[in-house]
């Protein structure tokens, strides 16, 4: 790799005494090799380094009347609640009189996103083409982690209405009852 | 007859011109690499596919771990208003050089009534364990103190880029923005806490900070 200084050692023995040549040619592949691998730290660096964004919309809030609900439609509305252990559980309807019961999903890919996937298909077959409602209802056990990867799941599956709402104490009784209302 | 003759490759390469540009490009990165200042509260965020970058400019940044609150804002100029506006609501008087110490702080996670006593401490002694984080509840009166820092940063941000109007080329960049950077492992109530802080100010949109996941 490195260029051979070829006129060491024995060439001058005997000869004319050469004059050396000063400049010349100067091995620049260390250099070149350092300048590389700073180049390729520094572009590694400044692209990790910018953190995402990840927006949120809450609706108004209404101070005067706080029983001020808004009315959905049972058929078009599936609620997520977040329970601890990295678990969810989902039904679809009210509680009272569920049209699909509370059930234990995971996250990402094979749980939740299969659900919302269905979903997104059956809703409109049953609203009468209006689209699907998500609730989601972080529990007190969930974690940032948990909210951020069902934000995220929104995006990915785009569905297009979604909120973040209060968890009531019925369906913390349904996550208690599924095991997944722990610390 | 002569013998064709072989001609030889030179092994070496001449490295100038790669080297040339090499050392551009790097000279290039450097310059551009911001350098991040170490933050005091270490906050391991969760992540997310999300594309949207975090605002350079114009930001207000909650940051939440262990149950700690800390508050920063990104523009300095924003800071120091900021800062008036809250020793008036607090009663609470700065001098001149608190004020220029309180322009270089990042984040800070103390009740304004311990503040001075954390600018009179120097840049490295400012660790996370001496700061107990922003008091925060459900209110909206001044016990409230996030609530209070999140207004009055807004407020200054837009007296801020008023007081810049007159500038040439100058484009209003709009309300600040808040983002919330809480650590992936925090629970919900913590969380739930801040967000009714800001809805109750009516700062409905805000952003959660999340590391980038490329797998989806």
């Amino acid at each position: 790799m490195a260029e051979l200084n070829q006129d060491s050692g024995k060439g001058n023995k005997g000869g004319k005494v050469r004059a050396k040549k000063a400049g010349g040619k100067v091995d620049l592949t260390a250099m070149v090799d350092l300048a590389f691998l700073l180049i390729t730290f520094f572009m590694l660096t400044t692209s990790l380094n910018t953190p995402q964004a990840m927006d949120v919309a809450m609706p108004d809030k209404n101070k005067m009347d706080q029983n001020d609900n808004l009315e959905i439609a049972d058929n078009r509305s599936i609620t997520l609640l977040l329970g601890s252990d990295n678990k969810i559980s989902w039904y679809y309807g009210q509680l009272a009189k569920p049209i699909y019961p509370p059930t234990t999903i995971d996250y990402g890919k094979e749980g939740v996103r299969q659900i919302l996937l269905r979903m997104q298909k059956e809703v409109p077959q049953r609203a009468g083409g209006k689209d699907l409602i998500v609730v989601i209802r972080p529990s007190e056990k969930s974690v940032q982690r948990n909210l951020v990867d069902i934000l995220d799941e929104m995006r990915i599956v785009d569905v297009k209405r979604y909120m973040i709402s209060k968890i009531n104490s019925d369906e913390i009784e349904v996550l208690k009852s599924e095991g997944l209302f722990n610390d | 007859m002569g013998k064709a003759k072989v001609k030889r490759a030179s092994t070496s390469i001449d490295m100038t011109a790669m080297c040339d540009v090499s050392f551009l490009l790097l000279t290039f990165f450097v310059l551009t690499a911001t350098a991040r200042q170490p933050e005091v509260l270490v906050v391991d965020t969760p992540q997310s596919t999300s594309p949207e970058k975090l605002p350079d400019d114009g930001l207000g940044i909650i940051s939440v771990a262990d149950g700690k609150i800390f508050f920063g804002m990104k523009n300095p100029n924003v800071r120091e208003l900021t800062l008036k506006n809250i020793s008036q609501k607090y009663s609470v008087n700065f001098s001149a050089e608190e004020y220029e110490k309180f322009k270089q702080l990042d984040e800070f996670g103390v009740p304004v009534r311990n503040l001075r006593q954390l600018l009179s401490l120097p840049n490295d002694q400012r660790t996370e364990s001496i700061q107990p984080g922003i008091p925060v509840d459900s209110t909206e009166t001044a016990s409230n103190e996030l609530y209070s820092w999140v207004q009055e940063a807004r407020r200054a941000t837009i007296e801020f880029n008023r007081s810049r109007e007159g500038e040439k080329g100058f484009v209003d960049p709009g309300p600040m923005k808040v983002a919330i950077k809480a650590d992936a492992e925090e629970k919900y109530p913590a969380i739930n806490l801040i967000i009714e802080t800001l809805r109750n100010q009516k700062q409905n949109k805000f952003s959660f900070v999340t590391g980038l996941r490329q797998d989806n």
